[in-house]
C-alpha cells in the first residue's frame, strides 16, 4: 500500500496552516510571529517534498489517470472524493508547491502584522490549489475551486495596498459570477450523466451541439475570468496591484492558470464540438488579449500593473494554444501555462523587493538601480529576458511552441500572435531600461542596498527554473505528450 | 388493545412532556425571585433536553414510521421528528444566547421562558399537525406567544410598534389561511390533510372542481408565503426583526421558519400534491421575487438587523426552488430529493441565522447593542476566533464551500435543474451573487477595517462554547454533508 501522496499534498499545507494559524495567534508578539514563520516554512517544504514523488513515479508513456484515490464522499449526490493525476494536471501540483515555499520565504521580514493569519492564509490556500488540480470528481473540484476564492479576498484585503478593498471585492465578485454559472453547467451534466459527477464519465457523455453550445458558455464565464481573458480581465490589474507581493506571486503563477485549466480539462473534452465551432471566438478573444493587451501594457506607468497586463497577454497565448488544436499548440500552452508562473511569480518578487525599500511602484520615482543593486539588477535582467521570450529562457519555449502550433493552423494567426514577440520585448525591456539603467535617479535609489541572502536564494531558485526550462525543456513537455495526445483525439471525436 | 392504544399515543410524548413541563415552570417561576431565575433557565433546559430524548425515543421505536392518532388529528412521522429536534436545538441555542443579553437589560424574566417555551409548543404541534385545524390551533398558540415576545421590552416604543405591525399582518395572513382551508373543506368534505389528499386527487381531474380547488390554494398559499416569509408578503420581517430585542429576533429568524416548512410541506405536499402544477407555478413567482427583492434590498441596509431580514428573505426564496421542482409533468419521481433538499437548506439555514445573531448577542452589552454594519469593524483585530466564526456564518449565507450553505444551494438548485428549471437555476445564482456582496461586506469589516469599538465581551463560557460550535458546525457540515443529507432524504420519504 503507497501513500495517498495526492491526499498528502493537499492536507499537509492545509493542516500546517492551521498549526500556522494556532501559534501565530498572538498578535504583536514577536515570538509567536518567529514561530509562525518557522511552522510555515517547514510546513511548505513538507508539502513540496510529497509531490516530489508523484514526478519520480509518474508513468509518463501513460494517459491515464495516476495515483488515484477514490472514496465515497457525499452518498447522496454520488460525489466521490477522487484524486488523480495525468500528465496535464501533474506539473501544476508541483509548481504551486514550489511557489509556495518562494512566497513563505518572500514574506518573511516584510510581513510584520498578523505574520500567523498571513502565513495561514498561503497554506491553506496552497493545499485548496493542490485540490483543484488533483480533483476527478467535478465537485470536489468546484468545492477547491471555490474556496481558494477566500484566503485570496483575505489577503487582497488585509495586507494589500491602499485601493485593497475594492480590488478584494472586486476580485471575489468577478470570479464567483463566473464560478456559479459552471455550476448550474455541472448540475445540468449531472443530471444528463444520471446522476455522476465523475469527470470521466462526463468525457464520454453524449450531447448534442445546442445543448454543448449553452454549457461551453457556463464553464467559459467561469475560466475565461479566471484566465483572465479579454474583455473580463479588468479584475486582474487591480488585484495584482493592491496584493501584497506574495499574493500577487500566487496569483499569477497559480490562480491564473486555474481557468487555463479548466479548459482542458471541462470544455476540450467534455463540449469537444461545441470547442471547435467556437474556437473562432476563443482565437479571437486570444489574440485580442495577445496584440491589444500588448499595447496596453505599453503605457503602464505602475509596475505590478504592467506585469499584471503582460500576464493578460501571455495568457492570450495559452488559450490560443489550446484552440488551435494541435499538439504543439496545447503542449505550447501548457508550456507556457509553466513558465510564465516562474517568470510572472520571479518579476512580482522583484518588484517586491524594490517596494520594500522604497515603498513605491511607480516606474518614475526609479531609475538607475543597477548602480546601486547590481546583483539584484542582472536577476531582473534575465526575468524581463524570459518574460519577452528571449530564446534559452522558458519564455521562449512555450511561445515557440504555440507560434508553431498556430503557423499549422493558419499564417496569419501566427503573424498576429508573433506580434508579441516585439511588444512584448518593448514593454518588458523598456521598463527595465527605465526602472534600472541611467543616471541614478533620486537620493533613495542611491541609498538602495543590494539583495540579502533571502531574496537571493529565493531569486536564483527560479532562475535556475527558468533557465534549466528554456534550455532542457524535454522533463517538462514529455510527461504530458500522451495526456495531450490523448485529449487531442477526444477532441477531434464528435459527441453528438 | 388499550395498551397498544396507550403506548401509540406515547409517539405524542414530546408534546405532553413539553406542556406539563412548561405548566409547571410557569408555576415555580411565579414564586422565583430575580435572583433565583436560572431556576428557570435551567429547568427549561432541562426540559428541551427531556423533550430532546423522548423524541429520539419515538424515532426509535416508530422506526420512522407514519402513524395517525387522535382520530387523525396528529401524525408522527420521520420529518416530524427531525424537525422537532432541529427546533429542540434552535430553542435551546436561543436561551443560551440571550440570557446574558437580557440580564444586561433587566428582560430576562420568567414569561421570557415561558412564552419561548409555548410558541415552542405551537411549532410542534403545527409540525405534527394532521388537520387542518390542529395546524391552525399550533400557529396561533405559535404566533402569539411570539408577538408578545416581540412586546418584551415594553419601553420600546420601536419594539411595540413591530409587535403590532407584526400581530396585524399576522393575524390577517392567518385569516387567509383559515379563508383557503374553508375553501378546501368546502370542496372536500374533510380536514383531515391525507383525507383531502385522496378527495383533491378525485376532484382535480374534474374542470370545475378543479378551479375551485385552485382558488382555495390561492389563498393557502398566500396564508403560508406570509408565515414563511417570502415576498410579495415579506413586508414585516424587516421591521419585525429591527423592532425587536435581538434575543426575541433570533428567535422569530430561526425554529418558526422550520414550522413553517413542516405546515408547507403538509399543506402543499401532503394534502394537494396531485395540485402541484399549480402551486409550483406560484411557488416559482415567490421565489424569483423574494431572491430579487430580498437580495437587492439587503445592500442598502446600514442596519446588520434589517440587511439579515432581507437576506431571510432571499434565503426562502431559494429554498423555495426545492419545494416546486418536485413534481415534473405530473410525475412525483424526483420528488423527495427535491423536498430533501429544501429541508437540507431550512435546517442549515437555521443554524446559520443562529449563528449570525448569536454573534450579534455577543457582541452586545450593558447600555450597547451591537445591530450596525459599523459594529463589526475590525473584529479580527479584538477576536479573531469569533471574527473567524463569523467569517464561517457569512461565507456559508454566502454559499460558497466548503461551508455547509453550498451544499443547501447545492440540493436545491440540483433540485430544479432536475426539475429542467434551468433557467430558474441560472436566474438564482444570479441574485445569489448579488447576495454574496453584502456578506461580503460584513467579512470585509472585521477583516479589513480598524476597530472602532472596543469589542469587550463579558459572555459566560457556556455562550462561547456553543456559539463557536454553531460556526464551526458550518463548516462540519460543510466537509461531512452526507450524514444530515441522508437524514433529510429518510425524514422526506416518510412523506409518501
Amino acid at each position: 500500500m503507497s501513500l495517498p501522496l495526492l491526499s498528502l499534498s493537499i492536507w499537509v499545507p492545509i493542516v500546517a496552516g492551521l498549526a500556522v494559524l494556532a501559534t501565530g495567534r498572538n498578535e504583536g508578539n514577536a515570538r509567536g510571529a518567529a514561530a509562525a514563520r518557522w511552522v510555515a516554512i517547514a510546513g511548505a517544504l513538507v508539502g513540496f517534498l510529497v509531490t516530489i514523488p508523484l514526478y519520480t513515479g509518474f508513468a509518463a508513456h501513460s494517459a491515464e489517470f495516476q495515483f488515484e484515490e477514490k472514496l465515497v464522499w457525499i452518498a447522496r449526490f454520488n460525489i466521490h472524493y477522487h484524486l488523480g493525476v495525468d500528465g496535464i494536471s501533474l506539473l501544476f501540483v508541483l509548481l504551486n508547491s514550489f511557489v509556495t515555499i518562494l512566497v513563505v520565504i518572500a514574506g518573511w521580514s516584510v510581513i510584520d502584522s498578523r505574520v500567523g493569519q498571513y502565513y495561514g492564509a498561503f497554506l491553506i490556500m496552497s493545499g485548496l490549489l493542490n485540490g483543484v488540480f488533483a480533483a476527478l470528481d467535478a465537485a470536489l473540484f468546484y468545492v477547491f475551486f471555490e474556496a481558494t476564492l477566500i484566503p485570496m479576498f483575505i489577503i487582497i484585503g488585509v495586507w494589500g495596498g491602499p485601493n485593497r478593498v475594492y480590488a478584494a471585492v472586486k476580485f471575489f465578485l468577478y470570479t464567483l459570477f463566473g464560478s456559479l454559472l459552471m455550476l448550474v453547467a455541472m448540475l445540468y451534466l449531472y443530471n444528463k450523466s444520471g446522476g455522476s459527477f465523475a469527470i470521466t464519465d462526463w468525457h464520454k457523455l453524449p450531447l448534442a451541439l445546442d445543448v454543448q453550445t449553452l454549457l461551453f458558455f457556463g464553464f467559459l464565464f467561469a475560466f475565461a475570468v479566471k484566465v483572465p481573458m479579454w474583455p473580463v480581465h479588468t479584475w486582474l490589474p487591480d488585484a495584482h496591484t493592491e496584493a501584497p507581493t506574495g499574493g500577487s506571486v500566487v496569483l499569477a503563477a497559480i490562480l491564473l492558470k486555474l481557468g487555463a485549466y479548466g479548459f482542458v480539462r471541462f470544455s476540450l473534452p467534455i463540449l469537444p464540438d461545441a470547442s471547435r465551432e467556437l474556437a473562432w471566438l476563443m482565437i479571437g478573444l486570444s489574440l485580442v488579449a495577445i496584440a491589444y493587451i500588448g499595447l496596453v501594457t505599453l503605457v503602464q506607468t505602475d509596475m505590478k500593473r504592467l506585469i499584471a497586463y503582460s500576464s493578460v497577454s501571455h495568457m492570450g497565448f495559452v488559450t490560443l494554444g489550446f484552440f488551435i488544436f494541435n499538439a504543439y499548440g496545447v503542449e505550447g500552452g501548457l508550456v507556457q501555462m509553466i513558465s510564465h508562473g516562474f517568470v510572472s511569480a520571479a518579476l512580482f518578487l522583484c518588484v517586491g523587493v524594490m517596494y520594500d525599500r522604497m515603498h513605491t511602484r511607480m516606474i518614475g520615482d526609479y531609475g538607475g538601480v543597477v548602480n546601486t543593486m547590481p546583483k539584484f539588477a542582472s536577476f531582473m535582467m534575465l526575468f524581463a529576458m524570459a518574460n519577452a521570450g528571449l530564446p534559452a529562457t522558458s519564455g521562449f519555449v512555450g511561445e515557440f511552441m504555440v507560434i508553431m502550433g498556430a503557423m499549422k493552423a493558419h499564417f496569419w494567426l501566427a503573424f498576429v500572435a508573433a506580434t508579441t514577440l516585439i511588444t512584448g520585448a518593448a514593454y518588458t525591456l523598456w521598463m527595465y531600461k527605465r526602472v534600472i539603467f541611467g543616471a541614478v535617479a533620486n537620493a533613495h535609489v542611491g541609498a538602495l542596498k543590494d539583495l540579502n541572502p533571502r531574496e537571493f536564494a529565493v531569486l536564483a531558485a527560479l532562475a535556475a527554473a527558468v533557465l534549466f526550462m528554456g534550455v532542457y525543456p524535454l522533463p517538462f513537455t514529455e510527461v504530458m505528450h500522451a495526456s495531450v495526445n490523448e485529449l487531442l483525439k477526444h477532441v477531434a471525436t464528435a459527441k453528438h | 388493545m388499550d395498551r397498544t392504544v396507550f403506548l401509540n399515543h406515547l409517539q405524542a410524548l414530546p408534546e405532553m412532556l413539553l406542556l406539563a413541563g412548561t405548566c409547571a415552570v410557569m408555576l415555580v417561576d411565579v414564586y422565583s425571585k430575580d435572583e433565583r431565575r436560572r431556576v428557570t433557565y435551567y429547568a427549561a433546559h432541562a426540559l428541551l433536553l427531556l423533550c430532546f430524548v423522548s423524541t429520539l425515543f419515538v424515532l426509535r421505536e416508530s422506526e420512522g414510521q407514519r402513524s395517525l392518532l387522535f382520530h387523525g388529528l396528529f401524525v408522527s412521522d420521520a420529518l416530524g421528528h427531525v424537525l422537532k429536534l432541529m427546533s429542540y436545538v434552535a430553542v435551546a441555542a436561543a436561551l443560551v444566547y440571550s440570557r446574558q443579553y437580557l440580564q444586561d437589560r433587566a428582560l430576562f424574566r420568567g414569561e421570557f421562558v415561558t412564552l419561548l417555551l409555548f410558541s415552542l409548543l405551537g411549532m410542534m404541534v403545527m409540525i405534527s399537525a394532521a388537520s387542518f385545524l390542529t395546524l391552525f390551533l399550533g400557529l396561533e398558540l405559535m404566533s402569539l406567544c411570539l408577538y408578545a415576545l416581540v412586546a418584551l421590552n415594553r419601553d420600546s416604543a420601536l419594539a411595540t410598534e413591530a409587535a403590532m405591525k407584526y400581530f396585524v399582518l399576522g393575524a390577517l395572513s392567518s385569516g387567509l389561511l383559515l379563508y383557503g382551508m374553508s375553501m378546501i373543506y368546502g370542496a372536500t368534505g374533510t380536514l383531515n390533510i391525507y383525507e383531502v389528499a385522496g378527495h383533491v386527487a378525485r376532484l382535480s381531474t374534474s374542470g370545475s372542481d378543479r378551479t375551485f380547488l385552485v382558488f382555495g390554494l390561492v389563498f393557502l398559499v398566500a396564508g403560508l408565503a406570509f408565515k414563511v416569509g417570502v415576498a410579495p408578503f415579506h413586508m414585516w420581517i424587516p421591521d419585525v426583526y429591527h423592532g425587536a430585542p435581538i434575543a426575541v429576533t433570533l428567535i422569530v429568524g430561526s425554529a418558526p421558519k422550520l414550522a413553517a416548512f413542516a405546515m408547507a410541506v403538509r399543506l402543499l405536499v401532503n394534502g394537494m400534491l396531485d395540485l402541484a402544477q399549480d402551486w409550483q407555478q406560484m411557488l416559482a413567482l415567490l421565489a424569483v421575487l423574494s431572491m430579487a427583492i430580498g437580495n437587492i434590498a439587503a445592500i442598502a441596509q446600514s442596519n446588520l438587523k434589517r440587511m439579515l431580514a432581507y437576506s431571510t428573505i432571499a434565503h426562502m426564496g431559494f429554498m423555495l426552488l426545492g419545494l416546486l421542482s418536485g413534481v415534473v409533468e405530473g410525475n412525483a419521481l424526483n420528488a423527495p430529493e427535491a423536498y430533501s433538499g429544501a429541508l437540507f437548506y431550512m435546517l442549515v439555514y437555521v443554524l446559520m441565522s443562529l449563528g449570525a445573531f448569536g454573534m450579534m448577542l455577543f457582541l452586545s452589552r450593558a447600555g450597547f447593542e451591537c445591530e450596525n454594519l459599523d459594529d463589526m469593524k475590525g473584529l479580527n483585530r479584538t477576536h479573531p476566533w469569533y471574527a473567524f466564526i463569523m467569517l464561517l456564518v457569512m461565507f456559508s449565507l454566502a454559499g460558497i464551500p466548503p461551508t455547509a450553505g453550498f451544499y443547501a444551494k447545492l440540493s436545491v438548485l440540483s433540485a430544479a435543474v432536475n426539475a429542467g428549471q434551468v433557467w430558474l437555476a441560472v436566474t438564482a445564482v444570479v441574485l445569489s451573487l448579488v447576495g454574496a456582496f453584502y456578506y461580503l461586506r460584513i467579512v470585509k469589516l472585521m477583516y479589513f477595517d480598524e476597530p472602532k469599538e472596543s469589542h469587550a465581551v463579558n459572555a459566560r463560557g457556556s455562550f462561547r462554547v456553543a456559539l463557536s460550535a454553531n460556526g464551526l458546525a458550518m463548516l462540519v457540515f460543510g466537509l461531512l454533508p452526507q450524514p444530515l443529507m441522508a437524514l433529510c432524504l429518510v425524514a422526506i420519504h416518510g412523506l409518501f
